[in-house]
């Protein structure tokens, strides 16, 4: 591999960071600067996670005895509703492409800005008028179906359906947006010299993430706006007394929602794939092997979906195809493990917060990728079926996978956006109780899935509660971890101490620019004369 | 000051590579819109295969005048529109202008003859979903195929009426001479739109009016 740098002067003078320049809060408002955009959508996504956090805190607490605790059943079906609305949708699907992907992919291409910068601050504005909205039907009542809005009862349902179901279809048009965007800017803005099997590999997840998403969110957008004119019209198209199927609807809703796992776990390998290389010091084990199984994933992905309705009618050929199909993804996902961990063999490890959520991720997301595996079989999956069992395998694969690599990307890229470091001891202990927090939780729901607790349920047989009990400190530990990082992270904004350029001594391509960037990103045009992982070359 | 310096953006090396990325995004917008309807006509051909009989007799009681008038004028609206981008390739403004508001005024025509056929039905008493009140047709399967109707078409005019509003701007934008025979990408997206919204009524038309 050729040793040349790359052509990107170093030294600028103070203060014409992206943060800095323009200057003001209106700037803020206007900007369609890619930076910033992510920026305003990880302040975003974050306050998603808080709220959508406390619902999940409310109803864990719900869950700590018998019977009546804190709210009656009905307060109970609103909290899990919009803990999963909020969570999937505010949160999950676009924490790590709208913040992450937006702030580096330009950066990682070596282009000043995405392809269509004013769609960018478009899709900014859209997800706040969706958040807004689903905020409204929180306040006028909530929802009490399930994130899933199941007909025909989420037609009949009292609570506030129609507007909560639009709202997610507004968060899926400025998905769209951003999906349209990456993939052009990928195809268009490549820097001189990027050819495509140079893209670093968080650059190959945000691309084949936003093919998922322009292709799966429209069929969830027409979904959803069936239920919501069925609830505010009784259109009834899924309503069997009208002549409607509600089994249409789970296909119409899983063709999008299980992609939608991909949606968020694809971005999630890709951080994995950043931080393994820089913190073991080592070129990826096998590049090749993760982008095949980047695009793999994101293909056969499209061709599961079945495997949530394996007890809703479906026949045996069927349930047979969708299974074997879902034991198909798991592949690409192992060979993703094996190259990661072929990554950090012999390496020269530090072992920073980045890291640490990284050996996070690959305990939860293998736990939980191999419960997976056990649920697509389907004579095992009718025992499971809507029990906490599968409650706790995408918890660990989905949200275990997503939040940790998520917190690795915040703690790996938080020098490059804002140009300070944290304290790293603290750092270490919010690892450490995020993930206590997180397996307390989760591991009890395991046990309680496979004695036979159904999910969703208000109440439960007493046999059941020391494992609930459990489960509900965890969920504590948790909390805490995520409130430390949160007041440790936003100290740092202001206090924390300057970090330089590349503080990790990463040899990827956005450590090349200073931290945090000017506002154009580069001062002159770059042009790539290396891989995007140079740890082969020697020093200096 | 030249043409490059009025359209080209600062991140973009040159007017090609621009028009390409601006063509290239429409395009993937396209596909996201395939999707969107794609989910609909799924939804038809899951009822259609359910209730085979209902949706025979339904589709022999819409008009299938109107509904074969109203294709003549949309592909006869999309020919205008693509002459009008080649208008504008050969530095013709005013014709472009005017073949885009003819466009623009068929799609007008189109909706006059959308909102005559729903006034026929709404005076049968058909209406979607559980409103539904005509009973000369079976029930059963009847009613899934008009909300279904009343959904796809409504979703597709919901598009004419936007296309229209394309065309109208475009045809300002002509006619105020914004565009010259090198940069009018503008106009050809609209174009592919205007084409889009066409080509989804090509296969609402058998669907809805043809297949009995």
């Amino acid at each position: 591999m050729s040793t040349v740098e790359v052509v990107v002067p170093l030294s600028r003078p103070a203060g014409d960071s992206y943060l800095e320049v323009p200057r003001g809060f209106r700037s803020w408002l206007v900007t369609t600067d890619h930076k910033r955009i992510g920026v305003i959508f990880l302040f975003a996504t974050s306050a998603a996670l808080v709220l959508g956090g406390v619902f999940a805190l409310l109803l864990r607490a719900e869950l700590l005895t018998p019977g009546r605790t804190i709210v009656g059943p009905l307060a109970y079906n609103r909290f899990f509703t919009l803990h999963g609305v909020i969570m999937v949708w505010l949160f999950m699907i676009p924490s790590i492409p709208s913040a992450f992907g937006n702030f580096l992919l330009p950066i990682m291409l070596g282009a000043k800005d995405v392809a269509f910068p004013r769609l960018n601050r478009a899709s900014v504005y859209v997800y706040a008028a969706g958040a807004v909205i689903v905020l409204s039907g929180l306040v006028l009542g909530g929802a009490d179906t399930g994130w899933t809005f199941y007909p025909p009862y989420s037609g009949r349902t009292p609570t506030s359906v129609a507007p909560i179901a639009l709202g997610v279809f507004v968060l899926g048009i400025s998905t769209i947006m951003t999906a349209i965007n990456f993939i052009v800017t990928t195809h268009t803005l490549r820097a001189e010299g990027m050819g495509w099997m140079r893209m670093p590999l968080f650059v190959w997840t945000i691309y084949a993430t936003s093919i998922i998403q322009l292709l799966a969110t429209p069929v969830l957008g027409m979904a959803l706006l069936l239920v919501a004119l069925d609830h505010a019209f009784r259109l009834g198209v899924f309503d069997p007394t009208v002549g409607g199927d509600p089994i249409l609807y789970q296909h119409l809703f899983w063709f999008y929602s299980h992609p939608a796992v991909y949606i968020m776990i694809l971005p999630a390998m890709g951080v994995v794939s950043e931080v393994v290389c820089t913190f073991a010091r080592k070129n990826p084990f096998s590049y090749t092997a993760i982008v095949v199984a980047t695009l793999g994933i994101a293909f056969v992905g499209f061709l599961t979906w079945g495997h949530h309705m394996f007890v809703a009618g479906m026949s045996e050929l069927d349930v047979g195809i969708f299974g074997a199909l879902s034991m198909f993804v798991a592949i690409f996902s192992a060979i993703k493990v094996f190259t990661w961990v072929g990554t950090l063999y012999r390496g020269s490890i530090s072992l920073d917060a980045p890291l640490l959520y990284l050996y996070e991720f690959l305990f939860l997301f293998g736990v939980g990728g191999m419960s997976g595996v056990a649920l697509a079989s389907p004579s095992l999956d009718v025992h499971w079926h809507d029990t906490y069992f599968v409650v706790a395998h995408f918890h660990f694969v989905m949200v275990g996978g997503t939040i940790t690599a998520w917190l690795a990307a915040l703690h790996y890229w938080f020098p490059k956006m804002f140009g300070r470091h944290y304290p790293q001891r603290v750092a270490a202990l919010g690892t450490l109780l995020v993930f206590m927090g997180f397996l307390g939780t989760f591991v009890p729901q395991f046990l309680l899935g496979n004695a036979g607790m159904p999910r969703r349920y208000y109440d439960y047989p007493p046999e059941y509660q020391a494992l609930h009990v459990l489960s509900t400190m965890g969920s504590w530990a948790l909390g805490g971890g995520l409130l430390l990082t949160a007041v440790y992270l936003v100290a740092a904004l202001r206090g924390g101490r300057r970090a330089g350029t590349n503080p990790w001594g990463s040899r990827s391509f956005e450590w090349d620019t200073p931290s945090p960037p000017p506002q154009h990103n580069f001062t002159e045009q770059p042009v790539i004369a290396r891989g995007p992982y140079d740890y082969a070359r020697e020093e200096g | 000051m030249t043409e490059t310096e009025t359209h080209l953006q600062a991140h973009f090396a040159d007017l090609a590579k621009q028009t390409h990325a601006a063509r290239f995004g429409m395009w993937t917008f396209l596909g996201s819109e395939v999707l969107f309807f794609g989910s609909l006509f799924a939804l038809y051909a899951s009822y259609r295969a359910e209730y085979g009989d209902a949706f025979s007799r339904a589709v022999r009681h819409t008009d299938l005048l109107l509904g074969s008038a109203n294709t003549a004028i949309l592909i006869t609206a999309s020919f205008l529109v693509a002459l009008a981008v080649g208008e504008l390739r050969a530095g013709s403004d005013r014709r472009a202008a005017a073949l885009l508001l003819a466009g623009a005024a068929l799609g007008v025509a189109f909706m006059a003859l959308k909102g005559i056929e729903y006034a026929h039905h709404f005076r049968d008493g058909i209406y979607p979903g559980v409103h539904y009140r005509y009973a000369a047709l079976p029930e059963e399967g009847a009613k899934i195929f008009f909300t279904l109707y009343y959904l796809m078409t409504g979703l597709h005019a919901l598009h004419v009426v936007g296309g229209i509003v394309l065309l109208l701007a475009l045809a300002w934008m002509a006619r105020r001479g914004r565009f010259t025979a090198r940069w009018h990408t503008p106009a050809e997206l609209g174009g592919l739109y205007w084409h889009l919204v066409d080509v989804v009524w090509i296969f609402l038309w058998p669907a809805f009016y043809l297949l009995h």
